[in-house]
């Protein structure tokens, strides 16, 4: 069993309470930190770790703080709990079963990045993990890691939870903070980047739930530590959310580097395709990142290997498809997604993923023509790149990737006018059913 | 309309934010709490409170899914309809559903009842398919489970219709069994 950083503690009964927190070392990273450490010191640790973003761009996040804008603008931090890349789970679970580590490690990085206003963002459909996050922070002030003077320094911090109400774009930073200031989430144009001019115009440091709840294990055990573990660009370990065709579907805290075929197949893990059917496919890192194909089913689970075989380690959601599904019907409700979420202010994005939903229906539903294929990447190339941010990009990952691995599939539902995976329709009269299987046979 | 105590707690909640705008989501939950939707009347208390005009706070309102532009039914059903639940075969739960509450995805019993929604990616994919009813999971379902939630569910109503005093309704007859 490999060690485990932010899952180890996850299991243990009243964890998610201050007191079973604190029974398992809780808040004494928070003590070090204030006692042994300048802010500045503790960015250099967090650089020297190697961390990164867990949220899905996987920058390192030492750097982003280091970022942070030098002036005299009050600085905040957004803690990015807004968890609805589809195939991750995360960060509810972070939430729901662990919320002090979280909270410790909001306010370690809050004091590593001189900011006395914290917001940690939820998604308004986690009830559960919104509630107990708030439990968390109020039983962290009472306590007095979180208010003025925090454990007798000259730290002050406030914290606020704040509940998001369905919306997937305001996972992406510019959104969140426009949802933070009481807007409807639409993405700002960067630059400027939030390091520079964020929420409330202030310097702003952004990082996912996950993320943060890494920092107090970092500062307990140091940034040597951390960095024994995973590869030499991609350190550490992080959760792996398994879904899909598999046999144990679940988060596996691995290190970095672990590959895809251990977690897939290993007993600890995945435990194997769901009814020993063939591997299609593997989403590596949620619904944004692109479709490899089963040969790449031995590339290690860290940023550069997944880059090289063609996609990306995203938000660390590994769905698993397997041989009898219809790759078409499976994009097309992907697209869907992105077509409900899209949030309407750039124009290649709504109305570009209105349309891929349109062609991709027409044709599973048998209706399409032998140019529709190439239509799909007309569109999606027209999207891409061509709105504020990157949910249009998103849209189009699978659709490309999987014309790539799959563009024979997509030809069959054309050539045949009908979904190869569906059974053939049955007619409408069983007589005439009857009739044209006689006439077949004479 | 909306309870001075309400108010209250939008007012406390503008104070606790570095601007008083960024009370605006929290503020409509209340008000949305209070009216079961986003009222004439909900958006015209949060515009007062947090000093802005009814179409800012209703612009606000109209772009997040969770703040209902109409009143709900007393149980909201959301089926997770995205990847992972659809290779876990979600789209036999939400038919399943369909027939047993008699209504189309995104529609209300008659009774009021029952609102039936999909919705995307719940972040609960290793546990799929997975619906939520007023916001609480049920996890790792079949369709074969819906009949036995369904009816747990209007066990659940009568008896809150028992509590209030009103003649009890038997729950068979709001929802006809079709299947």
């Amino acid at each position: 069993m490999t060690e485990l950083i932010v899952t180890k503690d996850m299991d243990a009964p009243g964890i998610d309470t201050l007191e079973g927190y604190r029974q398992h070392g809780g808040y004494s990273a928070l003590e070090k930190a204030l006692k042994e450490y300048l802010p500045d010191d503790l960015v250099e640790m967090v650089k020297k770790s190697g961390l990164r973003g867990r949220g899905g761009a996987g920058f390192p996040t030492g750097m982003k703080w280091s970022f942070l804008a030098k002036n005299d603008k009050k600085r905040y931090l957004c803690c990015n709990c807004d968890e609805s890349e589809p195939g991750t789970f995360k960060d509810r679970m972070i939430m729901e079963k662990n919320p002090h580590m979280l909270v410790e490690g909001v306010i370690i990085t809050s004091y590593a990045c001189r900011v006395s206003t914290a917001f940690i963002y939820v998604r308004g459909e986690l009830e559960l993990a919104g509630l107990q996050v708030a439990r968390a922070i109020e039983e962290a002030y009472a306590a007095g890691y979180i208010g003025k003077n925090i454990l007798g320094s000259d730290f002050s911090l406030d914290v606020i939870m704040h509940r998001g109400a369905g919306a997937y774009i305001c996972g992406e930073e510019s959104a969140l903070m426009e949802s933070l200031e009481g807007r409807r989430g639409y993405p700002r144009l960067k630059p400027p980047f939030p390091a520079a001019i964020g929420l409330y115009g202030g310097p702003t440091v952004i990082n996912n739930c996950e993320t943060l709840a890494t920092i107090p294990a970092i500062v307990k055990n140091g940034a040597d530590w951390y960095a024994s573990f995973g590869t030499e660009k991609s350190k550490g370990t992080r959760i792996f959310c398994l879904s899909g065709h598999v046999k144990k579907p679940g988060n596996y805290e691995l290190p970095l580097g672990t590959p895809l075929r251990t977690l897939i197949y290993d007993e600890q893990y995945g435990g194997g395709i769901l009814g020993d059917k063939q591997l299609k496919a593997i989403i590596p890192g949620g619904s944004s990142t692109f479709i490899l194909g089963s040969d790449k089913v031995d590339t290690p689970l860290d940023f550069e290997a997944i880059a090289a075989a063609g996609s990306m380690l995203g938000s660390g959601g590994v769905i698993v498809i397997n041989e009898d599904t219809c790759i078409v019907d499976a994009v097309l409700r992907m697209t869907e997604f992105y077509r409900d979420e899209s949030c309407g202010k750039c124009t290649p994005c709504r109305e570009g993923t209105y349309w891929l939903t349109e062609i991709l229906h027409r044709i599973e539903e048998g209706h399409g023509r032998e140019k529709d294929i190439d239509l799909l990447l007309d569109v999606c190339d027209n999207i891409s790149g061509k709105s504020f941010c990157p949910l249009g990009d998103a849209a189009t990952s699978s659709i490309t990737s999987s014309i790539k691995l799959f563009r024979e599939e997509y030809e069959t539902h054309v050539r045949e006018g009908r979904c190869p995976f569906k059974e053939r329709t049955q007619p409408e009269h069983p007589e005439a059913g009857v009739q044209t299987l006689q006439a077949g046979a004479r | 309309m909306i309870s001075d105590k309400a108010r209250q707690r939008m007012r406390d909640l503008a104070n606790r934010y570095p601007v008083a705008r960024s009370a605006v989501m929290p503020a409509l939950y209340i008000a949305q709490q209070e009216e079961g939707y986003i009222s004439q009347a909900a958006l015209e208390a949060v515009a007062e409170v947090l000093n802005l005009t009814v179409d800012d706070v209703e612009s606000v309102a109209t772009f997040y899914t969770m703040y209902y532009q109409q009143p709900p039914g007393k149980k909201v059903i959301k089926v997770c309809t995205s990847i992972s639940c659809y290779l876990r075969n979600c789209d036999a739960l939400v038919e399943q559903l369909e027939k047993r509450l008699g209504v189309k995805r995104g529609e209300t019993t008659p009774d009021g009842n029952y609102t039936l929604m999909t919705t995307e990616c719940l972040a609960s994919c290793g546990t799929a398919p997975v619906l939520q009813v007023n916001n609480k999971f049920v996890e790792n379902l079949t369709p074969e489970m819906i009949d036995a939630l369904v009816d747990e569910w209007n066990r659940e109503l009568s008896a809150e219709k028992a509590a209030q005093g009103m003649p009890q309704v038997v729950a068979e007859e709001t929802a006809p069994r079709q299947a």
